[in-house]
């Protein structure tokens, strides 16, 4: 199963592993990640599950939709690399994403 | 202190459950009052997705959710209904059997033999940005709303967002303010193209500032905001000099007071008993998405059936004296004559 790894915005990381097909939101909320919220569970229209990706990975995973990106207007701290993580698919590529939460969530 | 406004019932909540309950207690001779804190009449029908179709309304196939709303103020019109906007139900005091006292945020009470809450997922509420500290300027110099715009002429305001609200008041706001910047956090804007171009023009010709950032902490004193910190997406930060925010990161739904007028809950939703759709306590009933029951469906149909069964309790708080016969629209003459159709 493709291993993902959490980074909290005091620095600690946890590597979990997650099902392809299911997002990265899902995965952390499934594994107790902290600092991600997702208030409502999935549909887009909350920005609590906001995560930065990793300079390494932003090409793999992409940008974000532009109904996602209006959703990040809602953010904290939105930077180039910010993403909801319940609009990432976990898929074969991603085996090794590393993200990063912010230290609070909208 | 305004004067106590005495009625039947009041609704809590003007969506279309609350709508369609004025209908049923119409035709029983009951009259309502509607309280809503959204500017408009429909709840989440207008406020969420005017726009969208429904599929599931019994009898018609295919509605804009602003188009059912449309046609059930038609339906309800024979009854004049009276709307309280922009207020919520603050506090809720049982003064007779039943007699409720009910006070809304504008100070405004109203005395009701029977209280019907149609409040759906809860009340409105502007997002608070996730801006730290931001609680202790709320009221004073951050403001979610505008109530009276003369309140800002002279002042140097920073509206943040990029939706229509945000918008919308960069552009009424600009002639009274000393100054007045926007800021968003990228380019492209969630607001009406036609609002965009008018605030471009404003920004064109010098008499706004559109800054692209986001605030990430505030500086002041006693409530008293004097700067926002923002970081531009290069990550550079600088400070923005103003006597009043206004941030506008749309709305979410709290369920609000209803927990504090001593109405049993369970996990935010009120229990209500499916033979008449009252809680707990007598007089007060729950209709829509914010009761709970045994098989209970979120759906509009169900609350429209709900608000017909509670009006027929309702009669016998208003009506003590009167018996009910039960009567179809389609062949009751007095029915109609309510209706105005006769």
């Amino acid at each position: 199963m493709p291993q993902i790894t959490f980074t909290d915005s005091q620095g600690n990381s946890r590597t979990v592993e997650g099902d392809i097909g299911a997002t990265v939101m899902e995965t952390a909320i499934k594994n107790n990640v902290p600092e991600i919220e997702a208030e409502c569970g999935g549909a887009c229209s909350c920005a609590t599950c906001h995560v930065y990706v990793d300079e390494d990975w932003r090409e793999k995973v992409g940008g974000p939709s532009p109904m996602e990106e209006d959703m990040l207007d809602f953010g904290y701290d939105v930077r180039p690399n910010s993403r909801l993580s319940c609009q990432i698919k976990i898929t074969a590529d991603l085996d090794g994403l590393k993200v990063a939460t912010p230290d609070r969530q909208a | 202190m305004t004067d106590v406004i005495k009625t039947d019932v009041m609704i809590v909540g003007a969506g279309p459950v609350g709508l369609f309950a004025v209908f049923e207690l119409g035709l029983l001779d009951i009259k309502a009052h509607l309280v809503d804190i959204l500017d408009k009449i429909g709840g989440q029908c207008a406020e969420l997705y005017p726009e969208k179709p429904i599929y599931d309304i019994p009898g018609l196939p295919k509605i804009s959710a602003q188009g059912l709303v449309d046609n059930l103020m038609e339906q309800i019109k024979p009854f004049s209904p009276q709307f309280h906007l922009n207020e919520m139900v603050e506090k809720v005091e049982r003064i007779g059997d039943p007699l409720f006292r009910v006070t809304t945020n504008a100070g405004q009470v109203f005395e009701c033999k029977v209280l019907v809450i149609a409040a759906g997922g809860g009340s409105f509420q502007p997002k608070r940005p996730p801006i730290p500290g931001i609680e202790v300027y709320e009221a004073k110099s951050v403001h979610y709303a505008v109530r009276q715009m003369e309140q800002f002429r002279g002042k140097r305001i920073l509206v943040a967002g990029g939706g229509d609200s945000a918008l919308d008041w960069t552009l009424n706001l600009a002639p009274l303010a000393s100054h007045l910047t926007l800021l968003h956090r990228r380019q492209d804007f969630r607001a009406a193209p036609d609002s965009v171009n008018k605030m471009m023009t404003l920004v064109g010709e010098g008499k706004i500032d559109l800054v692209l950032g986001q605030v990430t902490s505030l500086e002041g004193q006693d409530g008293q905001v004097s700067a926002a910190i923002v970081k531009r997406t290069d990550g550079s930060i600088f400070n923005i000099a103003c006597d009043a925010i206004l941030p506008f990161f749309g709305l979410t739904m709290k369920l609000g007071p209803v927990a504090d007028w001593g109405i049993a809950m369970r996990d935010e939703l009120i229990p209500v008993d499916t033979g008449t759709f009252e809680t707990n306590v007598p007089g007060i009933f729950a209709i829509g998405d914010i009761n709970t029951y045994p098989g209970k469906l979120k759906l509009i149909l169900s609350g429209f059936h709900e608000g017909a069964l509670m009006a027929q309790k309702a009669h016998r708080y208003v009506y003590p004296d009167k018996r009910l016969t039960f009567q179809y629209t389609t062949s009751s003459t007095s029915l109609q004559k309510k209706l105005g159709v006769d």
